[in-house]
């Protein structure tokens, strides 16, 4: 017996300016603890090469991964208001400031256009190091703008979601972003325009009860927790452990909720395939977006990582 | 009658004049005025309570267990009310109850949370909790309502939605997405009304709609002031802390716009005088039933997209 009793797994640092992939040569797998360089991590778009686990990215890494080369950024000029003066043991501007220096994102979703496999298309994504990828109003308005984007322009729609859910510190305001999300959604739904929603690791709360599980298509990376209520509050108001696998994606997809799970390395050729098929009606009865389909042969995957692991599916 | 703590000076007040009224019936003495001046006594130190509520006593008010009930201001409002059950996919949950009936000569479709009004109740509405299915139940009669253009009623009165095993196995989040989506675009037009307890997605799964009303003693948040606490503070005793920081009165959403109004409850509350509070209700919904009625539906679902597109708040910097 030890004089010193560890009680909790793991070296215990601050998590302060905590990046989503740190920086460094060496990064550990925490999936399985296996050590990867970054360089061959990056290589492998961020995921294990030894158990698949994948890492969790910004918007930045998404967009490099999905559009064909250059895309634009929108929207970037609407920024959080503390107008509750909201306070609990830190002030929500000082809670803002403290995102800043974690992450370059200027909130917690970041929207951009380009081309996927050759179709313009917009695409929103989440930033978990900008108070847990939390949706307050900026978050509602981005996405809301986005929707009127892809109205006007008749473009297709992606949300990659990745939030810890609800902004507490905008109470009721973050609560009526589900409202405002799913209205404007439906909106798009009427013009006719496909909406993808693709479910990262963690998707939960207010996120995953609007837009994330509003998709014509839902699809999520393996092994991504999605939830309504997170697993440790589950556990404490039923006071038993949870079932294994429990609200992860594979769970989801068993249960009728995700269409596809797809690895993070197929991701683009899957997303381009559907977009393909799902805008072509568009652009038959739309004459002025007779631009999205360029080519009629499928689209092929472009230059993408090897692919060291079967889809998940 | 319970008498939550800062309304313990009434329990007295009230006891005296129970024993005054007791001394009535037995017919020896006249009391009449004695009894008059016990109840202005008593409405007097009512205003005096009510008048500075703090935003932590207006969420006990909105759990007083006297406090009425969805069904309640159902049977009081209507006649021939029918109760329909089940989402025809799953199973029929308690905690969310809907029908069809009659305000007067208007047929509405009703749907609500139902909270329990003894422990056995409770359990069975899972405290007013709904899973899956109660969303989906929902959803199915306000379809109902939209083929027969009926206008939808709601009445939210939830600590949340439910939360465990099944809730999450049947997605509960996807339950609540599906009715915002469908409330966004449902061609009748919709009033909602916060009874009780507005908390989190639980309560929104119910309350998208074309006008939005509080009770004066409610509140409507993105969570409960315990559960707030639990997670800012990392402690379970900021409760009040926790409700002030939320601003979640009816008079705070009012002045942000997430509301449209605020319906007036009896001196005293809606627990003390039931029968007051729902003639109160009643009135103001015909009303909000005859204004909405001269709105092309086509013109209302514009407006009703662009009602929730407005909510926010942000600023718009120099880029």
């Amino acid at each position: 017996m030890s004089w010193f009793k560890r009680f909790k797994e793991g070296i215990q640092t601050a998590t302060k300016l905590k990046r989503s992939i740190p920086d460094g040569i060496w990064i550990k797998c925490k999936g399985c603890g296996h050590t990867l360089t970054r360089k061959k991590l990056v290589a492998n778009l961020y995921k294990c090469s030894k158990c698949n686990y994948h890492m969790r990215i910004g918007p930045v890494e998404y967009f490099e991964i999905l559009f064909d080369g250059a895309y634009q950024t929108h929207f970037e000029n609407t920024r959080s208001v503390d107008m509750l003066k909201f306070k609990d043991l830190k002030s929500y501007p000082e809670r803002l400031e403290a995102a800043k220096g974690r992450t370059d994102s200027s909130e917690a979703i970041i929207v951009a256009s380009g081309k996927l496999n050759k179709i313009p298309t917009v695409i929103a994504a989440m930033d978990f190091n900008f108070i847990g990828g939390s949706m307050g109003s900026v978050m509602g308005e981005r996405i809301s703008r986005a929707i009127d984007l892809c109205v006007a322009e008749r473009m297709p729609l992606i949300i990659i979601s990745k939030s810890g859910g609800a902004r507490m510190m905008e109470a009721a305001f973050s609560l009526m972003q589900m409202a405002k999300t799913s209205a404007k959604l439906a909106m798009l739904h009427e013009a006719g325009i496909p909406y993808i929603s693709y479910m990262t690791d963690p998707t939960t709360g207010g996120v995953t009860a609007s837009f994330a599980m509003l998709g014509d298509i839902n699809i999520a990376e393996p092994g991504a927790l999605i939830a309504f209520a997170g697993p440790r509050v589950v556990k404490e108001t039923i006071k038993k452990d949870l079932p294994e696998g429990f609200q992860t994606a594979e769970f989801l997809y068993e249960k009728g909720f995700l269409d596809l799970i797809v690895d993070r390395a197929e991701v683009k050729e899957r997303l381009g395939q559907l977009l393909a098929i799902l805008c072509a009606p568009m652009s038959q009865n739309d004459k002025t977006a007779g631009a999205i389909i360029e080519s009629k042969e499928v689209p092929s995957p472009a230059e993408m990582a090897p692919v060291n692991q079967e889809e998940a599916t | 009658m319970v008498y939550l703590e800062f309304e313990k000076p009434l329990e007295k007040l009230h006891s005296q004049l129970d024993k005054l009224q007791e001394i009535v019936e037995d017919g020896e003495i006249d009391m009449t005025d004695k009894i008059k001046e016990l109840e202005q006594k008593i409405k007097k130190k009512q205003k005096e309570i009510y008048s500075k509520l703090t935003d932590w006593q207006r969420v006990q008010l909105s759990r007083h267990p006297e406090r009425p009930y969805t069904l309640y201001y159902i049977n009081q409002i209507t006649k021939n009310f029918v109760e329909l059950h089940g989402d025809r996919c799953f199973g029929d949950d308690e905690a969310i109850v809907g029908g069809v009936g009659m305000i007067d000569n208007q047929p509405v479709v009703i749907i609500g949370q139902q909270k329990g009004i003894n422990t056995k109740e409770r359990q069975r509405r899972n405290f007013g909790m709904a899973n899956p299915e109660g969303y989906r139940k929902a959803l199915r009669l306000m379809k109902m309502a939209e083929k027969f253009k009926l206008p939808v009623i709601t009445f939210v009165d939830t600590p949340g939605a439910a939360c465990g095993l099944e809730a999450e196995e049947r997605s509960v989040a996807q339950a609540i997405a599906n009715n915002l989506f469908e409330m966004a675009r449902l061609r009748t037009p919709i009033l909602v009304y916060v009874i009780g307890e507005g908390a989190s997605g639980g309560a929104i799964g119910i309350g998208l709609g074309d006008r939005v009303f509080m009770l004066e003693n409610t509140w409507y948040s993105v969570i409960s002031p315990e559960s707030c606490s639990s997670i800012l503070w990392r402690s379970w005793d900021y409760k009040q802390q926790a409700a002030e920081a939320l601003k979640l009165t009816a008079k705070d959403m009012l002045g942000f716009k997430i509301i449209d109004g605020i319906v007036q409850e009896p001196l005293g509350g809606a627990h003390y005088n039931p029968e007051g509070m729902a003639k109160l209700l009643k009135k103001h919904i015909k009303k909000q039933l005859k204004d909405i009625s001269t709105i092309a539906i086509e013109e209302l679902l514009v407006q009703r997209v662009e009602k929730f597109d407005k909510m926010g708040e942000f600023e718009t910097v120099e880029s």
